[in-house]
């Protein structure tokens, strides 16, 4: 990787301090701490309901915060979202909307555009390579309902290209996708990962998480381990994420929200 | 422990569908009950026959009343603003947040009216426009605090804010003072009643509606498909929302006089449903749903014209319905009658690939020695009647695969290319299938009768090269290659040599 490709204010890219989340009074995650080091692909695995797309929704001020605060290249990100980029949960949207594959991936670009402005042959040239990134050119004037789950995928990915960001945040990027697409998937991650970018991903199979990501965020409503893969893939730490240690924590925060109503 | 509830979104369409119609058809009910009271001498079947309806279509279409001239504008610009912003209430599946904003202003006009007891649209609009988007504030009150999903609050709010309309209009028709007449055409609408000062409001109002959305229809679509990622790109996404929300009420109250409180939510589902029929591109969405609003708004007015100032609403909403069903018996891709059309000619298509077939069959069972195959031997191989298959010849020669007499038929150039593509085509898918799948030959037969008819000819290529050998099927019979007709009307000799030679259709 050369240095030139990497951002270049020395902040990381991504800082997390005492983050707390909490829906209808019952924390969903607690006290987070975290330094997310340049250009790694890194995977955030955990339980179900251990408050993983919640931690990324809420680094991006997708959902309120209970207490601390978030910061991408050492602003507040509402101040740096321009080198965010989001793919979301493919079920979060209608796929029935009358839009075309391209119009979607052009939305990548309505940050850089501005508002009340036509994208630019520039920006649909952008868009297109970006489909081609991801083998989807052939499709950009389909209308999306006649996709199939992993192409859904990859045109949201593609979207996500498209905005050019620094740091990506992808939540389950791997539902409901073949195993082709996947490694095609995780090869253009790895690709991107190699230009400097740093990419979180919510991840829920362990086997492939192992051998997919530079570093391992072990999550379950706390920062159960976060390092290198090698360092952090243990059996330890994995029965700590996976297993019933947590009960206590959980239990008081049950009591904590039933109070509290 | 779930951070944003979802998946109970699917069934609630549905739910929300059923409780909207539901809510419309008492409310309907309802209203009748008690507008009749005093709308009782405005529409007797008299009317109807004192002047000539001829005399009636020429005062409409000649546009020399400026009743008439009013009337027109003020549909055509209820029809673009309601098209426009009911095709996002219909992408975004909020259709009866239209129908509750519409009858919540209703209370809002009744006191627009009282505030100096005239006809005055400045003051009715204003009126309206407070009362609906505190209906629509109410909402998402309702579901920010409680745990009510939103079609229970939208049924509510309609329903609360319709209620207390019904009783400050009825108690606003008791006083003594004041001019009474027209409170009732915003029950109904009456584009008739439509004078300058209310072209003027809604004039002004579908022209910032068009201007806002051309401006901001790439942040309107992004904040409609995925609010989530609008954030995201650090766009004001409430601002948008609310501007919608907004947009829309204005255009609801700009419409309310010509189609009545109770049917305007129609002018803003119809139009955009039957939009969504024929295109699946949301800015033609847009710009079809504002023709058809504009196009049903104008044959409503002149229906209601006909018959002297009936109301105009109902005639509206019902243009607009059949427009709609126009649209689903004849859009080009989801139409009814196109997708019938469609099967009917595969069908078609494929009993003659049959029957070509078969003529093949017939003619490799006598070893190709003659052209010709009588009628009589092609039934029995059909396993059908003689009559049958005299119809299935008629179709053939129809098609000018064939040439027929009596008794026999001979194919012709293209008939005899098009039995030899069938037949390779299913005997190399089960080759294929015997081949690549390792299906017992055996299981092969039922599915290539289907296959043949639909493989294409890159398909076709890919399993000529996927194949080792393509000379003979799993049961032994040789595989046709596919002829060339050459110039003189023969048919060429194809590639393979084991191939039937000789053969000459009939030219």
């Amino acid at each position: 990787m050369s240095l030139e490709n990497l951002p270049k204010s020395d902040a990381p890219p991504l800082e997390i301090h005492d983050l707390t989340v909490a829906y209808r009074n019952k924390p969903v995650l607690w006290g987070i701490d975290l330094v997310a080091p340049a250009g790694k692909l890194i995977g955030i695995v955990g339980p179900n309901g251990a408050g993983k797309s919640t931690l990324i929704k809420a680094c991006m001020g997708l959902l309120p915060c209970s207490s601390g605060w978030v910061n991408a290249f050492g602003r507040p990100v509402a101040q740096s979202l321009g080198r965010v980029g989001y793919v979301p949960q493919r079920e979060s949207v209608d796929w029935d909307f009358p839009v075309s594959v391209m119009d979607v991936v052009l939305m990548g670009r309505y940050g850089r555009i501005g508002l009340f402005k036509r994208p630019s042959a520039e920006d649909r040239r952008m868009a297109r390579e970006c489909l081609e990134q991801v083998q989807m050119l052939p499709f950009a004037d389909r209308q999306i309902s006649n996709l199939s789950g992993g192409q859904q995928q990859r045109v949201f990915l593609a979207r996500a290209l498209a905005q050019e960001s620094d740091l990506y945040f992808m939540d389950e990027p791997f539902t409901g996708v073949d195993a082709a697409t996947e490694s095609a998937i995780i090869s253009l991650l790895q690709a991107l990962r190699s230009r400097g970018k740093t990419i979180l991903v919510v991840h829920h199979d362990l086997p492939t998480a192992r051998t997919y990501f530079d570093w391992l965020l072990l999550l379950n409503m706390r920062v159960v381990a976060f390092g290198p893969t090698d360092q952090v893939f243990t059996p330890e730490l994995l029965q700590k994420t996976y297993g019933g240690r947590l009960t206590v924590l959980s239990e008081v925060a049950e009591a904590v929200g039933a109070k509290a109503h | 422990m779930r951070a944003i509830p979802r998946g109970e979104t699917d069934g609630m369409d549905w739910r929300r569908a059923r409780v909207g119609s539901w809510l419309r058809l008492i409310v309907v009910g309802c209203v009748l009950l008690v507008v009749s009271a005093f709308t009782a001498q405005a529409a007797k079947i008299g009317d109807l026959t004192q002047t000539r309806w001829t005399e009636q279509a020429w005062r409409f279409v000649t546009l020399s009343d400026p009743v008439v001239r009013y009337a027109c504008l003020g549909t055509v610009l209820l029809g673009i603003s309601c098209g426009l912003l009911g095709s996002f209430l219909v992408v975004r599946r909020m259709a009866l947040m239209g129908d509750a904003l519409s009858h919540a202003v209703l209370p809002g006009v009744a006191l627009g009216f009282l505030w100096n007891l005239e006809k005055d649209p400045l003051a009715i609009f204003i009126g309206a426009l407070v009362a609906g988007l505190a209906g629509s504030a109410t909402v998402s009150i309702l579901t920010r605090t409680t745990r009510l999903k939103e079609d229970t609050a939208l049924g509510m709010v309609l329903a609360s804010f319709f209620g207390l309309g019904l009783c400050l209009m009825s108690m606003f028709q008791r006083l003594p003072t004041g001019n009474k007449s027209g409170i009732e055409t915003f029950l109904f609408g009456q584009a008739a009643a439509l004078g300058p000062g209310d072209i003027q409001v809604m004039g002004t109002v579908t022209l910032v509606v068009v201007v806002l959305l051309f401006l901001g229809y790439k942040e309107f679509l992004l904040v409609s498909f995925d609010p989530g990622f609008a954030r995201v790109l650090a766009l004001p996404t409430v601002w948008f929302e609310r501007l919608l929300v907004m947009l829309l009420a204005f255009s609801v109250v700009a419409a309310l006089q010509a189609v009545g409180v109770v049917l305007v939510s129609a002018m803003l589902i119809i139009p955009a449903a039957t939009a969504s029929l024929l295109t699946d591109r949301f800015h033609r969405v847009l710009v079809w749903s504002s023709c058809i609003g504009m196009l049903s708004g104008l044959s409503g007015a002149f229906l209601s014209f006909l018959g002297t100032r009936l109301p105009t609403g109902p005639f509206m909403v019902l243009s607009a319905s059949g427009f709609f069903a126009v649209a689903l018996l004849f859009a080009p891709r989801q139409g009814i009658v196109p997708r019938w059309y469609r099967q009917r000619s595969q069908r078609v298509r494929i009993e003659r690939e049959n029957t070509l077939k078969a003529i093949y069959q017939v003619l490799e069972a006598n070893g190709f020695s003659g052209e010709t195959v009588s009628v009589e031997a092609l039934a029995r191989r059909r396993r059908v009647a003689p009559v049958a298959v005299e119809a299935e010849i008629r179709s053939l020669v129809a098609a000018e695969f064939a040439t027929a007499s009596a008794v026999d038929v001979a194919l012709t150039p293209s008939g005899w290319q098009r039995a030899c593509a069938i037949v390779r085509n299913h005997r190399l898918w089960e080759l294929y299938l015997t081949h690549a799948a390792q299906i017992a030959p055996d299981h092969v037969h039922d599915d290539a009768e289907k296959i043949e008819h639909v493989l294409g000819e890159a398909t076709v290529r890919e399993l000529e090269r996927r194949l080792p050998r393509i000379d003979t099927d799993p049961h032994g019979r040789p595989i046709p290659s596919l002829p060339v007709a050459s110039a003189d009307g023969r048919i060429g000799v194809g590639r393979q040599d084991d191939r039937p030679r000789g053969y000459g259709g009939r030219s």
